[in-house]
């Protein structure tokens, strides 16, 4: 029972970063490896914030604000630089390791003993792994909400067209360059985010977290897909918190078969290799096209 | 009465600049394009008709030369700034609809095209009573299709819906670059019927490309032919009246 209530609260916690990476992956059309510096980035700024004596609110904040930096850089390079979004990303996320560590001074900073968003008496008076189902609840409906809204303003419609048809979108007057800055800042903005909220709820920043953070993401966004097939973009996007909970199950039930910690990498890219090709696999096993085959001289 | 409206002035457009395999596609081109104008535009390949469009509408730079909007000159304002004034058809009708949007929210992008888009909510649902009334005048059931994702709709729907959203927000030039050329000849017919109500209707001032010399002499008040960067030939009025498809055919044969 306890945990399946982890689960829940782990899903709850990383569906942020599905929905800051969906902005990028599943509307602007391409996928950003910047995500893979800005979590442990947003992770040191929290951290080392709090470290500092900031109010872990606002140092959870802050550390929104960083990643969005990070996000800025990728875009520039990316838009006004040329350079191809893949390596802009790839860039980004080697230089953060650096700053990384200058933030964090060494490698591991601990919370021990500190002030965290899981540390008021509301949150500690619930049974154990109850805090973050209710924190990560609560975030994830704002969030959620705010994005929905967002992305159904004019200019909400703007930045979906640049990631639809970028040709289409320039004749209509749309500046296409900022949507995808914009787009860029608000989606390492949610990713560091995250990572300054797991850093908050593990105790700790590590400097090497962030390896195979886009493969976690990208496993919430289509494992909704894929469990909850054809959706509007709306329920795409609480779908996404959905696959983030799943995934966790899922995850669960492996480590339950014996596998170790260690072994996760692994399992999570086989997984989202798996649901990737799904599509492909539908269409060689289609049976009905199988058994018609079978019955249908002329084929 | 006509004034000048849109004035090109000696424009000069090369391309791969400073290399060995510099081309000069627009060659001193010289036209002026007045108000409520329906010019349409024949030429060769390579004759610099689509150039000639992509220098209007700021997609290339010029290299010397005035690009004139109402006296104003324009020739470095950006592509995104141009669309406040101008709208354009494209030949591929995959280029001018956002595929996984619907088609009334492709229309609700065009109505702002060239303005400020900001944080207020798009209010589709107030338009969805005009956009069926619109989307009916073109008679292709494009108007039981306003939720469905422009990718599902057939290419003659989405470049009449194209068509729709280019004059949707009145452009004060409307640019149409072989907008018919890729659909089936009825399809293309139908459109290029709906294309001259709604710009004779609307008074628009339209240049129009086309290989097809038939619509070329039926369609507009005035025709140019471009070769090698330059218009070589300019009938308005009356005289392109009177102009058959046996004078342009010959005109052709001696200019290639």
């Amino acid at each position: 029972m306890s945990l399946a209530v982890s689960a829940i609260g782990q899903g709850l916690l990383w569906a942020v970063l599905g929905v800051g990476l969906f902005l990028t992956f599943r509307i602007l059309d391409f996928a950003d490896m910047t995500v893979e510096g800005t979590f442990p980035l947003g992770a040191a700024t929290a951290v080392a914030a709090i470290a500092n004596g900031m109010n872990p609110l606002l140092a959870t904040l802050l550390a929104f604000c960083v990643g969005a930096l990070a996000g800025l850089i990728t875009g520039l390079l990316y838009t006004k630089g040329h350079i191809p979004i893949l390596l802009a990303g790839i860039l980004v996320m080697t230089a953060c390791y650096s700053v990384n560590l200058r933030i964090m001074g060494r490698a591991n900073v601990s919370l021990l003993g500190k002030s965290t968003l899981f540390k008021n008496h509301f949150l500690a008076s619930l049974p154990q792994y109850f805090d973050s189902v209710v924190l990560g609840t609560l975030i994830m409906v704002i969030i959620t909400t705010i994005v929905i809204y967002f992305l159904q303003t004019e200019l909400g419609q703007g930045f979906i067209a640049t990631g639809d048809n970028q040709t289409m979108a320039r004749s209509l007057g749309i500046n296409t360059d900022n949507m995808k800055i914009m787009g860029l800042m608000v989606s390492n903005g949610l990713i560091a985010f995250g990572g300054a909220l797991v850093a908050q709820n593990n105790g700790y920043a590590d400097v090497n977290m962030g390896i195979g953070i886009i493969v976690i993401a990208l496993a919430s966004i289509i494992i909704g897909e894929v469990a909850f097939g054809d959706l509007t973009l709306n329920q795409r996007l609480v779908a996404v918190t959905l696959g983030s909970i799943l995934y966790r199950f899922v995850l669960l039930l492996v480590l339950k078969l014996g596998f170790s910690a260690n072994d996760l990498n692994l399992i999570s890219a086989i997984i989202l290799a798996l649901c990737m090709m799904l599509p492909v696999f539908k269409n060689v096993l289609n049976f009905k096209h199988l058994v018609k085959r079978g019955l249908d001289t002329n084929d | 009465m006509t004034k000048p409206l849109l004035q090109l002035k000696d424009v000069v457009l090369k391309v791969n600049r400073n290399t060995p395999e510099e081309i000069t596609i627009l060659n001193k081109l010289n036209l002026t394009i007045n108000a409520g104008d329906f010019i349409t535009v024949l030429g060769s390949n390579g004759a610099g008709k689509s150039t000639l469009f992509n220098a209007i509408g700021g997609d290339l730079s010029i290299d010397s030369g005035q690009i004139l909007l109402n006296g104003k000159d324009i020739a470095h304002e950006s592509v995104e700034k141009r669309t406040r004034f101008l709208a354009r058809v494209f030949q591929d009708p995959k280029l001018g609809t956002a595929p996984r949007m619907t088609v009334a929210e492709n229309l609700l992008l065009a109505e702002r095209r060239g303005q400020r888009r900001g944080l207020l909510p798009r209010g589709l649902n107030h338009h969805m009573a005009h956009y069926k009334e619109l989307t009916a005048t073109m008679h292709n059931g494009l108007d039981d299709r306003l939720t469905t994702a422009t990718g599902n709709l057939s290419g003659g729907q989405r470049q009449a819906l194209s068509f729709l959203m280019a004059t949707l927000k009145r452009p004060e030039i409307l640019l149409l670059d072989e907008h018919t050329a890729a659909l089936d000849p009825r399809t293309g017919q139908d459109l290029m019927h709906l294309t001259n109500e709604r710009v004779s209707q609307d008074k628009l001032t339209c240049l129009m490309i086309t290989h097809h010399m038939e619509d070329a002499l039926t369609y507009g008040n005035r025709l140019i032919v471009l070769h090698h960067g330059k218009v070589t030939y300019d009938v308005a009025g009356a005289d392109k009246q009177a102009l058959t498809s046996e004078k342009l055919y010959s005109f052709f044969a001696e200019i290639e």
